[in-house]
């Protein structure tokens, strides 16, 4: 165990560090003041000491809100720790705001605890309009009230030492300052550095490595603690990314031909990503004119013997559905995207939800059987598309890969790929089609069948959305239609048959178990694990395949007393808002999971428009082992 | 093996297409139908050009129009109400080896698929866009389209059609980098023949709306035109549609027009005192969105592995 006195920081504090097995910390300001550039720079430096890292961006809905603004609120969360780091986790350690009124956004959002330290920028204190120096005069007073630890610090002022326009410069200084308080080694600060303004120039370089050792020294000046996150031990060949860099980097892994989209937040950073480099790696993006031809134009390109893929959000999935349908009734290969935000309508743009289930599993008419799959990691954002580009052309589907604005945007390091050449796409085959071989030549037991492209010769056919035959002629007889449906019914059935349980969390068998998907696995394994540490017999199962659902669930539910989704969408009350259960609207997973085992499964789903914390789920998971029985109701239920 | 032929020895042997090459069956349109005409000429152009039927591929919407590949025994694609233009345009974003044919209605292109007309128009990719405008929705039986004219009677406006119609050749020539667009009626086979064959040779999108009588719902539309050929207004000029005189000579009412020149195709085409026939503008020299979209085509593997593993590496800690 590290014990401090081996830091290697330029800033070595006079002071010796408090040694911490993890740190939550925030930097808040109005948006445009830098203060995510700053924390990526400082997560990154942090993966590369060794920690474990993961962040979350706070973004404003609007590009530029009013300043000093409560709902303006934009700056990112880093929690860093000596182990691997899987969630945001609970109230912030440390915060440093660049003024009072976006700190209340967080304090609307629970981000803080008593004895949380803010770092405050003390400039409004004398600020010439008369109502700033009130309105921060007031809420000093108030955060002292809430139990806050507040350092009011002139950084403005002190940033005006090395530039004369701090609102541009600050967040390199505030970089400098963390790097003091948490002991980093400044070396690697100033590579950040030099690769952020690397097109800017030597003299901006300068500039900013001035800030930076100037935060630096102004933190060993004016604070009297510094902290060490000791790393991990074993250093392995790590990537930091975020979940949309992930899936770019994905879709060039899988050798996608053809990315075609429209822009639509929190999906289209993948896209710019992408833009820079996929050209090298052998892909186009196609910009479409609205979403409708975006997905059309991925199918183009598909039924044409290309893989492609279409990248969006929840308002983009809507517009797509029909498309959706047709690549099914077609069996038209396709990998869809979808980069969750709060629903519906433009809902919560760059907000977190898990709200697009239904949507992915049913959103188009009649019976549209298709493969839907959730990213639970940054890295599944990687993998899951490789995963789904194979499976859309072995089982001629489409195929939706759920992700969400949380993994978007949040960064954490993980193990480097290593591409190899079976991820990649196989070449257009262009052998003469078999000669009587029907476009859809079924096999009856799983429903697969081999695709003609154009180019093969013999294999020309008319795809149609009408119902077809084999042949793909138009069939509107009862059996044609019933066949059709169950063939491609067949193929989702087989598919399932090649999938292995989910692994369970904790215990086999116990009272609880909590059933997630999608980017809430680190927050309930955390919540999870702390209970147990507390004596409980609670486990979780985390699900990535949504249709079909991986085998095993209903034995594996009977093994608990009790079965619960955990989940970021809207659900009733369990007993509906009248004591009428029978019109309560459940969750979504919890509703799929009831209709696909028969179990009687609950649920605690919320839509906050921000990850659950593990804290949130430890006392739902403690209030409901209250109802229960298990642990005495008093302690649990007062909490929840 | 996957990607590879199985037998070459045939290959060296010329092949010929008849039409029957590129017929796929009995057409099923009504009896009268325009479309059938149109369809002949395709498969007409399909055999002088020699087209290879597995390198051909049309794509259409929904509509009666739209039944277009089925009864052509080439690649086809018969997708959705109003997006055959980005599907047709996604065929050839990585495919540009492929020739295509796109057919579609008047209420498939003109109102569901409006923004993806525009648009196909403005990327300018090189394929043969039928507008089959028969002023009414077919398939649906009836109801008023786009291009319906006022006063005309249909099953959701019984007391006649209210607004003026739209002007899909005006229309399409005032989008921007707008490549080819022609006209021609559906009664007269020599004249769809020439303009289809003239919208082949051009490279760029060619847009060509054909006047089409649907003989359920609007035998009548054209008839005064069909009777009176000086309603037909015939654009002449060596680079326009040049047609084989025995078919166009009842047409005494002449303007040489020069396709290059982009007004003179708007004012002609503004014209509702006649039906202008021919070339109304074409400029080969627009940028075609293929010439972008198909860079990387010819990527290796192993240059995409070294792209890749480049990137991993920015992102490596
Ligand atoms: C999304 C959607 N909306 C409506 C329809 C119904 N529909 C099918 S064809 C058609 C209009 C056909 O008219 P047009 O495009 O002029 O072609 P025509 O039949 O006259 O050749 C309509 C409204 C549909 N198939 N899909």
């Amino acid at each position: 165990m590290n014990d401090g006195q081996t830091s290697n920081s330029g800033g070595r504090a006079a002071h010796s560090p408090k040694v911490l097995r993890e740190a939550i910390v925030e930097i808040v300001s109005d948006s445009g003041e830098g203060a995510q550039k700053a924390g990526q720079s400082f997560a990154t430096v942090c993966a590369k000491s060794g920690n474990g890292v993961w962040t979350v961006e706070i973004i404003p809905a609007e590009i530029k809100p009013p300043a000093r603004s409560r709902a303006g609120a934009s700056g990112i969360r880093i929690r860093l720790g000596s182990e691997t780091v899987t969630n945001m986790g609970d109230e912030a350690d440390l915060v440093v705001g660049f003024n009072e009124q976006v700190l209340y956004g967080r304090i609307m959002n629970s981000a803080f605890r008593e004895g949380t330290i803010i770092l405050l920028e003390s400039k409004w204190a004398t600020d010439p309009d008369e109502q700033i120096r009130d309105m921060y005069a007031s809420a000093v007073e108030d955060f002292h009230r809430r139990g806050l630890i507040v350092h009011e610090l002139a950084m403005h002022e002190a940033c005006l030492a090395y530039t004369p326009n701090p609102q541009l410069g600050k967040n390199m200084f505030v970089l400098g300052m963390l790097c003091w308080i948490y002991q980093r080694d400044v070396e690697l600060a100033k590579k950040e550095i030099v690769s952020i303004f690397a097109k800017k120039g030597e003299k901006v370089i300068g500039s900013n490595i001035a800030l930076l050792e100037g935060g630096m020294k102004f933190a060993r000046e004016n604070l009297t603690y510094c902290f060490d996150v000791p790393a991990m031990k074993a250093k392995r060949d790590l990537i930091v990314t975020n979940g949309n860099q992930a899936v770019g980097l994905g879709v060039m892994a899988s050798g996608m031909d053809l990315v075609s989209m429209y822009p639509i937040t929190p999906a289209t950073s993948a896209t710019h990503y992408l833009s820079g480099v996929f050209q090298k790696a052998g892909g186009f993006i196609h910009q479409a004119e609205d979403e409708i031809a975006a997905i059309g134009f991925a199918i183009g390109a598909s039924y044409a013997g290309k893989t492609a893929c279409t990248i969006t959000s929840g308002p983009g999935l809507a517009l797509k559905t029909e498309f959706i349908g047709l690549a099914v009734m077609a069996e038209v290969p396709l990998v869809i995207v979808d980069v969750q935000r709060g629903g519906p309508a433009t809902g919560l743009p760059t907000k977190i939800e898990q709200g697009d289930l239904f949507a992915a599993l049913y959103a188009s008419p009649g019976d549209a059987p298709k493969v839907v799959m959730a990213a639970a990691t940054i890295e599944e954002c990687f993998h899951m598309i490789i995963t789904a580009r194979k499976l859309a052309e072995a089982f001629r589907t489409p195929v939706i890969v759920l992700t969400d604005a949380n993994l978007a945007t949040g960064q954490t390091p993980f193990p480097r790929p290593r591409p190899v050449e079976d991820w990649m796409e196989a070449p257009i085959d262009r052998s003469p089609w078999p000669e009587g071989l029907a476009p859809y030549a079924w096999d009856e037991e799983t429903g697969l069948s081999r695709r003609p492209v154009p180019g093969q010769r013999g294999g020309q056919y008319v795809l149609t959305g009408l119902a077809h035959t084999g042949q793909s002629h138009v069939a509107y007889d009862p059996n044609a239609n019933q066949l059709g449906c169950e063939m491609r019914s067949r193929k989702i059935a087989a598919l399932a048959q090649t999938l292995v349980a989910p692994k369970i969390h904790g215990d086999d068998s116990g009272d609880l178990l909590v059933v997630g998907w999608g980017s809430t696995i680190g927050s309930i394994e955390e919540a999870v694990d702390r209970v147990r540490g507390a004596g409980h017999r609670v486990s979780s199962v985390h699900l990535r395949f949504l249709s079909p659902m991986e085998p095993g669930l209903t034995e594996m539910f009977g093994r608990f007393g009790r079965v619960m989704t955990v989940e970021l969408n809207y659900s009733d009350p369990p007993q509906g808002f009248w004591g009428n259960p029978e019109y309560a609207r459940r969750a979504q997973l919890a509703q799929h999971l009831r209709a696909q085992t028969l179990h009687d499964v609950d649920y605690f789903a919320i839509t906050p428009g921000q990850p659950l914390t593990p804290g949130q789920i430890e006392r739902v998971i403690l209030a409901k082992l209250g109802e229960m029985g298990v642990v005495e109701r008093g302690a649990a239920v007062a909490t929840a | 093996m996957f990607g590879l032929k199985t037998d070459w020895s045939l290959d060296v042997l010329p092949r010929y297409f008849t039409l029957e090459d590129y017929e796929g069956g009995t057409a099923r349109w009504c009896p009268g139908c325009g479309d059938h005409g149109v369809l002949t000429a395709v498969q007409r152009i399909c055999r002088d050009e020699q087209l290879l039927p597995e390198q051909t591929v049309c794509v259409s919407g929904i509509g009666c129009s739209s039944r277009f590949p089925h009864y052509m025994k080439t690649y086809g694609f018969h997708g959705l109400h109003g997006r055959a233009l980005p599907v047709a345009c996604g065929v050839k974003s990585r495919r540009p080896d492929l020739k295509i044919w796109v057919a579609t209605g008047d209420g498939d292109c003109c109102s569901i698929g409006a923004a993806h007309w525009v648009h196909a128009i403005r990327y300018n990719m090189n394929m043969v866009v039928m507008l089959f405008d028969n002023n009414v929705y077919g398939l649906t039986k009836n109801q008023t389209s786009p291009t319906t004219r006022p006063g005309f009677k249909s099953n959701t406006h019984p007391r006649g059609a209210f607004l003026p119609p739209l002007n899909p050749t005006l229309t399409t020539l005032s989008i921007t980098n707008v490549s080819f667009v022609a006209q021609t009626v559906d009664w007269n086979p020599v004249h769809v023949y020439a303009t289809l064959k003239r919208a082949y040779d051009h490279p760029g999108l060619s847009f060509v709306r054909i006047m089409q009588r649907c003989p359920q719902f609007t035998p009548m539309v054209f008839e005064d035109a069909q009777r009176d050929p000086s309603l037909i207004l015939l654009l002449e000029d060596p680079k326009g549609v040049v047609a084989d005189e025995a078919g166009t000579k009842i047409y005494k009412n002449r303007l040489a027009h020069d396709p290059g020149d982009i007004n003179r195709a708007r004012e002609v085409a503004s014209r509702e005192d006649v039906i202008p026939i021919g070339l109304l503008y074409a400029n080969p020299d627009n940028p075609r969105y293929e010439d972008m979209s198909s860079v990387g085509v010819d990527v290796t593997i192993e240059d995409k592995l070294a792209a890749l593993d480049k990137e991993l590496g920015r992102f490596a800690i």
